[in-house]
């Protein structure tokens, strides 16, 4: 593409320590993952940075042999799109639905770039 | 609404292939032929008889070739849509809308895979996404289990809720001569077996093994000309709600609401008539979640429903009277292998674990992580 490619661009965010999503604007619908048209629509997208905010909506402790137990969880951004996560800092099995939960970068390595992460939000 | 009719097309022959752990070197084709021949034989038809061929397979990149090539036949019409573990339900609603239109007469719908011999890794491997794989999710199964988790958070279903479903599919497997499984099971064991992603064990997911079947389908006309009872397709529905699982809209509700819906529309029947109910049962949840969307309980109460034996046997509902994916096989995409108990109990053919006086059965097909749902209904003679 001419342009950077979507998932470029939300890397890029990424990179500078922010969580990128999109918005369709035909509707305002919050949009993720990064795409090149809104889904349903088929209008153009517009890029945002999220506050950051978010709540988990589903929670899993996955058990893979020889590693201590992860968690996945799915998560609901007050900006109304929802993201696959991991919350750090806290046991995989104290993980609940309902917290509320704040984003930060995990720190790109050579293999992977900057991704998404959560902590729990302090006083939520 | 779907452009179908009811009833105007039927399936005469099913049959599996070897199932559980295959011969050394046998191939997925050479079980997806193995079956067809059985099937063949189940119905007297000709291989040459066959002019329409369906099949989807994760280790062929073009399954319809695959298996015409080796079956040494150039049909009319073939189709390979690969939608996951519900593709055979559509290849049922394609197959009928060929017949329909006389792009065929005499469809084939097959499967094979050798995914307990070859590893599931190297059957079926997993597509990268950057969205979700730096979080390293268990895929399938931890898909399900954030599905389970959001089910237990808004309705109270429990570990022992699920722990049931596994129980029931294994005293159902107990009756099946070839089911893989050939021991009791209890909630404890459940409960107690090696946690894979919680709150789902071991026993919360299907079993991987090798395994395949074939139908064969053809007019409602001919078909009574035929030595087997048609299992006359009733109704068909089909929906799509996502590819991976952070992009579903509701983990609570699945498409089966949708896919179930237009199949009962179709049919002019509702859950209220079916006598027993096959649904693709690859993690517990999907039993508890596709009897609430299939209209069996209302919404968020599955676990109740399937409560103190409510879907063994002699309980409300026979489902999976198979054993399911968890306790019978599962070998990869197990779609086929749902419809063909739906077919044998609508023929009265399920041996010991036949369900009595059975003219309507339902065979519902799950794909991806709750991703494609695909309803059939299969009606007796007295049914059209």
């Amino acid at each position: 593409m001419s342009t950077a490619s979507p998932n470029a661009t939300y890397a890029a965010h990424c990179a500078k320590g922010e969580l990128a999503y999109q918005v369709d604007t035909s509707t305002g619908a919050a949009v993720f993952y990064p795409r090149v048209i809104a889904p349903g629509t088929g209008a153009p997208l517009e890029w945002r940075v999220s506050a950051g905010l978010g709540t988990v909506y589903a929670t899993t402790v996955v058990h893979t042999r020889g590693e201590p137990p992860h968690n996945v969880v799915l998560i609901d951004m007050d900006e109304g799109f929802r993201l696959m996560s991991r919350v750090e800092e806290i046991d995989p099995m104290a993980v609940q639905i309902g917290m509320r939960v704040r984003v930060r970068m995990h720190p790109a390595t050579e293999a992977q770039p900057a991704y998404p992460v959560f902590t729990v939000e302090a006083g939520a | 609404m779907s452009g179908l009719t009811r009833g105007s097309v039927a399936v005469v022959g099913a049959a599996e292939s070897d199932l559980g752990q295959v011969a050394p070197g046998t191939t997925p084709v050479d079980l997806m032929a193995q079956a067809t021949r059985r099937a063949l034989d189940d119905c007297g038809l000709k291989l040459s008889d066959i002019d329409g061929v369906f099949t989807n397979a994760s280790q062929l990149r073009m399954p319809t070739l695959s298996l015409c090539e080796y079956l040494g036949i150039a049909p009319r019409y073939q189709d390979g849509t690969g939608i996951g573990g519900s593709s055979f339900m559509t290849h049922v609603q394609h197959a009928m809308l060929a017949i329909e239109h006389g792009l065929c007469e005499v469809a084939l719908v097959a499967y094979g895979s050798t995914q307990r011999t070859v590893s599931r890794a190297a059957a079926s491997p997993r597509e990268f996404n950057p969205y979700e794989s730096p979080y390293k999710p268990f895929l399938p199964a931890s898909a399900y289990a954030l599905a389970a988790s959001r089910h237990m958070h808004q309705f109270g279903t429990t570990r022992e809720h699920l722990a049931e479903v596994a129980v029931a599919a294994r005293q159902w497997a107990l009756m099946n001569p070839v089911a893989w499984e050939k021991e009791p099971l209890s909630i404890e064991q459940v409960l107690g077996a090696r946690m894979v992603s919680y709150p789902l064990t071991v026993r919360d997911c299907c079993l991987v093994t090798d395994g395949g079947g074939a139908i064969i389908l053809t007019s409602a006309a001919r078909a009574r000309t035929l030595r087997q009872k048609p299992a006359f397709v009733l109704g068909v529905g089909e929906h799509l709600s996502h590819m991976s699982i952070s992009s579903m809209p509701d983990l609570t509700v699945t498409g089966a609401a949708r896919s179930g819906a237009i199949a009962y529309a179709m049919a002019g029947l509702s859950a209220k008539d079916v006598n027993t109910a096959q649904v693709y049962d690859a993690f517990t949840i999907n039993t508890i979640l596709f009897l609430e969307d299939l209209g069996f309980c209302p919404k968020g109460e599955g676990g109740r429903f399937i409560a103190g034996g409510g879907i063994a046997p002699g309980g409300v509902l026979p489902v999976n009277t198979s054993g399911g994916g968890l306790s019978y096989c599962h070998p990869g995409m197990y779609g086929l292998l749902v419809l063909i108990e739906a077919i044998r109990q609508v023929r009265g053919d399920a041996g010991a674990r036949q369900v009595q006086g059975c003219d309507v059965a339902l065979a519902h097909g799950n794909g991806g992580v709750l991703s494609s749902q695909v309803t059939v209904l299969f009606g007796s003679e007295a049914t059209v």
